[in-house]
């Protein structure tokens, strides 16, 4: 048999392919978009646990985090509204997990069942004092096996919340797909220390990241701190091996984070389309649609947005024009990368309640 | 020293209830012989919570309010034989009572031990819901208003294995032992004054006074030992995925062929529990048995069992990269659900075609109409599958057979007529 067409949807291949990453232990809150994946997970995972709520959803991931699992959970805006503390308190005690956010469209509860992209630039602050959380996105269905398993890669060697975003219609949707071009996924080693100690829970050695030995360990004790902390994990007011601690959790973050994202660039080109999660897809039609014109255009698709990569300056800076397209009012990833101050060659392309439509994306081109 | 401490001075006031508990604590520690690396000691903000350099043991500083439940997801995910132990204040009792009471109906095996010193040390004195009545407070000079809650009676209501209320004055580490001995969830109510706000705003305080004023009485509750929640990977059982793979799915042979050469977007819209969702998942089979790509997806309100139901379907010969539907080139509509949902979109097409049940006012629209007896020839519950059996038949898009066959395929064979469909014409 040559292919094995199914008809599945995002949600599906988000958690088998957390699954098989070795994630064995799923903490869930119903919310539209995000219940399909809590329903897969309820099958699958080796371990389902119902939260009362988001804020207990993420403590226990802390919990179980700290006691040596890896923790999946995911939520959409109201729920991760009220996870940002909890987000916060695992980033500080360096506590690797992975929250997959579905976007819906806001503000508040706004519609439940209508998709956006409308959190993004919530994602950027969302570090007291500004340190990067990474944030990986799905723009494709290939995306939803591939990255959940990487942003669990992520978590672990950079001992780190991470968030996998994507948007209800990115998840929800079914869409004929062929198994056999899923490459398999690895399982995601775990290392404790081994040392002789004395164990320093925040202590990196020559790295960035420290090593991880669970809670409640024979050998050493353990100290987690969500307050300011020195390398031992005890309180410290703002001593300078504390704010070197605490300056190390953006470092790592920065420099570690992968990159990834899809580049397809045409000689000749003089317009640069840019997108990422759903409006990737409108963005590949719409340079389908161009280049069966004969106009030469060039496509990238952001899947780490945050830290946001050195390269995507790089290759704005090689276009006259570019197009960023996102389904939300503000550009926010345009903001995300210029701030207020959108440079002229940058048009945006938004849409709110309905998806960006190709034909928009095409006529924002060709008007160059 | 101890072995559980790293130094033997305290980080609180002179005077403050909070050494008690720290000395009871280690005491009860040492009785019950277990050693620094079987405790978990997970304290949450406020006075009580800047101890952890004093303790030798495992520690975790959380949040404010919410030490119960990571402490929860700590005592979970370990093996027995751990002692899992949370120190909080009467404020994150206050800010995190859920959390308690989750914790004791699941009986997680932990032991809470509420410095209720009666309110917020950390912060300057505010009141919290265990500050008795007629307590007095920085910003509440004339006492407070409102009777505090029962924490002990709210935690055993919900289940949780041993509770005890005791005067923090001097030795209770008889009734911490007892609480950290047995395996479930546990907790003691500790009544401390603080120094520093309490007796300053209430002069001449006396905690024995003040407990049996308030109703703060002393006392153990206890229940028989029922099952403690824990992960199995925490008692050393192998853990495994469950169930057969998500992506053990019904691969769809193809078998057909159609004569499509582009894009073809469908919408079908009618009432819920008529069968829309599952009629447009038929029809995405049977086009990828007629070797296309499709995208399939639905919408409906919230309230999934009553009102519309609408699907949108996209057919095409090459890779499918966006599968939004601006304007169909078929509109289905089954029931006035569907019409209503859709009413907007009809009355802007400006091509494609509409094709309507009988039993329905047709709105101004520029595409070709097409009336049909949907509802009256296949009845509520098929009308969906036979408007696209329809379709098919007078469109040509794909082989009308298809759908019968992926229907005769699929678990759904014994519960669809699909020949009398088929034979309604
Ligand atoms: C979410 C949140 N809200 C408010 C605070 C501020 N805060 C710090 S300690 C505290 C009160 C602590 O009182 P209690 O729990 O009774 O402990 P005590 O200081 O009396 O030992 C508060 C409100 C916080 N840290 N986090
Ligand atoms: S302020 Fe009150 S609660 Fe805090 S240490 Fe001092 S006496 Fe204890």
């Amino acid at each position: 048999m040559d292919s094995c067409r199914v008809l599945l949807d995002g949600s599906r291949l988000i958690v088998e392919s957390c699954v098989r990453a070795g994630a064995h232990v799923y903490v869930g809150y119903p919310i539209t978009p995000a219940s399909l994946i809590f329903s897969y997970a309820s099958r699958r995972f080796p371990i389902a646990l119902p939260a009362p709520d988001e804020i207990t959803a993420l403590q226990w991931m802390a919990g179980l985090s700290a006691a040596g699992h890896l923790p999946v959970t995911a939520t959409s805006f109201p729920g991760f509204a009220l996870m940002v503390e909890s987000i916060n308190m695992a980033y500080m005690m360096e506590l690797p997990m992975l929250i997959i956010f579905v976007q819906r469209l806001g503000p508040s509860t706004g519609t439940a069942t209508a998709g956006a992209q409308g959190d993004l630039l919530l994602l950027d602050g969302l570090i007291s004092g500004g340190y990067p959380l990474p944030v990986l996105c799905i723009s494709d269905l290939m995306d939803c096996w591939l990255l959940p398993s990487i942003a669990l890669r992520t978590a672990v060697e950079l001992r780190t919340p991470v968030v996998l975003l994507s948007s209800k219609e990115m998840v929800m949707t079914q869409a004929s797909f062929d198994l056999r071009q899923l490459p398999a996924i690895e399982p995601v080693h775990r290392a404790f220390y081994q040392g002789p100690g004395p164990y320093r829970s925040y202590d990196p050695g020559d790295g960035l990241v420290p090593p991880f030995l669970p809670v409640g360990n024979d050998r050493h004790i353990v100290r987690l701190n969500a307050s300011t902390h020195d390398r031992s994990g005890l309180l410290q007011h703002t001593g300078e091996e504390a704010m070197a601690n605490t300056h190390r959790l953006g470092e790592k973050v920065e420099a570690l984070t992968p990159v990834l994202y899809h580049l397809d660039e045409q000689d000749g080109a003089q317009t640069l389309v840019v997108s990422y999660d759903i409006t990737s897809g409108a963005a590949r039609e719409a340079v389908r649609i161009l280049r069966s014109r004969e106009i030469p255009v060039s496509l990238l698709l952001a899947r780490t947005l945050l830290p946001i990569p050195a390269i995507y300056y790089e290759v704005i800076d090689r276009y006259p024009r570019v197009v960023i397209a996102e389904e939300n009012a503000q550009g926010q990833f345009a903001r995300l990368l210029f701030g207020r101050r959108i440079p002229s060659k940058i048009r945006l392309i938004g849409a709110v309640g309905r998806m960006v439509r190709p034909e928009e994306i095409v006529r924002e081109v060709l008007a160059g | 020293m101890s072995i559980f401490l790293t130094r033997p001075d305290l980080p609180f006031c002179k005077g403050c209830g909070h050494h008690h508990v720290v000395r009871s604590t280690v005491k009860a520690l040492e009785e019950i012989g277990v050693r620094p690396t079987d405790v978990i000691l997970v304290t949450d903000i406020g006075c009580h919570g800047i101890v952890d350099g004093n303790f030798a043991t495992h520690t975790v500083h959380g949040l404010h309010g919410r030490s119960v439940a990571l402490a929860a997801g700590i005592a979970m995910g370990l093996p027995p034989g751990k002692k899992v132990i949370v120190y909080i204040g009467d404020g994150g009792a206050t800010l995190g009572l859920q959390h308690l009471l989750e914790a004791a109906r699941m009986n997680v095996d932990l032991t809470v031990v509420v410095h209720n010193n009666m309110l917020y040390g950390m912060t300057g004195g505010q009141p919290s819901s265990l500050t008795p009545r007629g307590f007095r407070t920085g910003i509440t000079p004339d006492g407070v208003s409102l009777p505090h809650h029962d924490l002990c009676r709210l935690v055993y209501d919900a289940g949780a294995a041993y509770v005890a209320r005791v005067l923090g004055l001097g030795d209770f580490s008889e009734t911490l032992r007892q609480a950290l001995e047995i395996e479930g969830f546990t907790l003691v109510e500790v009544l401390e004054l603080c120094t520093s706000y309490g007796v300053k705003w209430n002069p001449g305080l006396r905690l024995k006074a003040l407990a049996e004023e308030a109703g703060y009485t002393p006392g153990v509750w206890t229940r028989p030992p029922r099952p403690v929640f824990r992960l199995p990977a925490g008692s050393g059982e192998p853990l495994s995925p469950r169930g057969e793979g998500l992506l053990d799915l019904p691969p769809v042979e193809v078998w057909f062929s159609s004569p499509l050469e582009e894009r073809w977007t469908m919408i079908l819209s009618g009432s819920a529990g008529e069968g829309i969702q599952q009629a447009a998942e038929i029809l995405a089979r049977a086009a990828m048995a007629a070797g296309l790509h499709v995208t399939k997806k639905g919408s409906y309100p919230v309230t999934v069992g009553v009102g519309f139901s609408t699907a949108e379907v996209i057919l095409s010969r090459s890779p499918i990269f966006y599968h939004g539907v601006h304007e169909p080139d078929a509109l289905v509509i089954t029931s006035m659900d569907g019409l209503r949902n859709q009413w907007d979109r009809i009355e802007r097409m400006t091509r494609g075609v509409l094709w309507v049940d009988a039993s329905l006012p047709v709105p101004e629209t520029g595409a070709e109409i097409r009336v049909r007896d949907f509802r009256g020839r296949a009845g509520a519950r098929y009308a969906a599958l036979y408007a696209i059996w329809t379709v098919l038949r007078e469109t040509g898009v794909l082989p009308p057979e298809a759908l019968l066959e992926v229907v005769r395929g699929s678990p759904l064979a014994d519960r669809i007529p699909v020949d009398r469909l088929a034979s309604l014409g």
